[in-house]
């Protein structure tokens, strides 16, 4: 994953989060403060979840909040949110999360490619597993650098 | 076989997936081509399969195109399994 996409300054370990939206606010508000987003991209998040239920919840204890670029997201950018307790979405089988990796993507092919390389990342439950451990978002991306340049 | 991975947006849980579900094909030795969409266009498209979440099974009951459900989007195992018993349903 690329520092273009993701910064320390997008990373924050063990939060506390009151409930679901509390956690899908914390990971949005970071995209918000490092202008890849609107506010509007927020409330279009929980709308839709409002709306269509937690899928964004993709496995178990792992969140991808995420809207349509055209819903307020202004550049490509990703945030990671760990929490200290985890919070119910109310998803049948994948509840409790604790992890949050919200995105805004555009319609470019870079959007694609970095949704390959975070998806490629997400999809190995050891790093997972290091994402619910780290103790700071330098750890973070320390560990993802080393990542690939060990390949 | 052309197989649809779908999500809400249809850009970013969908591509994950696409992405688990290509690897679940190719583990399977089946020759499928896999894509992702979201879940309104995916609903008039006719393809061999269409691979989503619980929450888009309403929707998805009126696709031209038979639908398996998955659970966990990065559960290579579950998806292989469900596309089995999809296969084996067909063929029996």
């Amino acid at each position: 994953m690329d520092e273009r996409y993701l910064q320390e300054k997008n990373i924050r370990i063990k939060q506390e989060a009151n409930d679901w939206e509390d956690a899908v606010r914390k990971s949005g508000q970071l995209l918000v403060d490092s202008g890849c987003a609107g506010e509007e991209y927020i409330e279009a998040i929980i709308e839709m979840v409002k709306r269509d239920g937690p899928y964004i919840v993709i496995s178990p204890g792992l969140a991808l909040p995420h809207a349509r670029p055209e819903e307020g997201a202004r550049r490509e950018g990703i945030s990671i949110v760990t929490l200290q307790e985890p919070v119910e979405f109310g998803h049948p089988e994948n509840d409790p999360v604790d992890i949050l990796v919200a995105f805004t993507g555009s319609d470019g092919d870079s959007h694609l490619e970095m949704l390959q390389a975070l998806a490629g990342f997400l999809n190995q439950k050891e790093n997972l597993e290091f994402l619910r451990q780290a103790n700071s978002p330098r750890e973070v991306i320390d560990y993802i650098k080393n990542r690939e340049k060990g390949g | 076989m052309k197989i649809l991975a779908v999500c809400g947006v249809g850009q970013g849980s969908s591509l994950i997936l696409k992405m688990n579900v290509q690897q679940a094909v190719d583990e399977m030795g089946l020759d499928a081509e896999v894509e992702n969409t979201d879940v309104s266009s995916a609903k008039m498209e006719e393809v061999d399969l269409i691979v989503a979440s619980g929450f888009h099974e309403g929707t998805l009951k009126e696709a031209l195109s038979p639908v398996v459900i998955v659970k966990d989007f990065m559960n290579v195992e579950e998806i292989k399994k469900q596309i089995q018993e999809f296969l084996d349903q067909k063929g029996g």
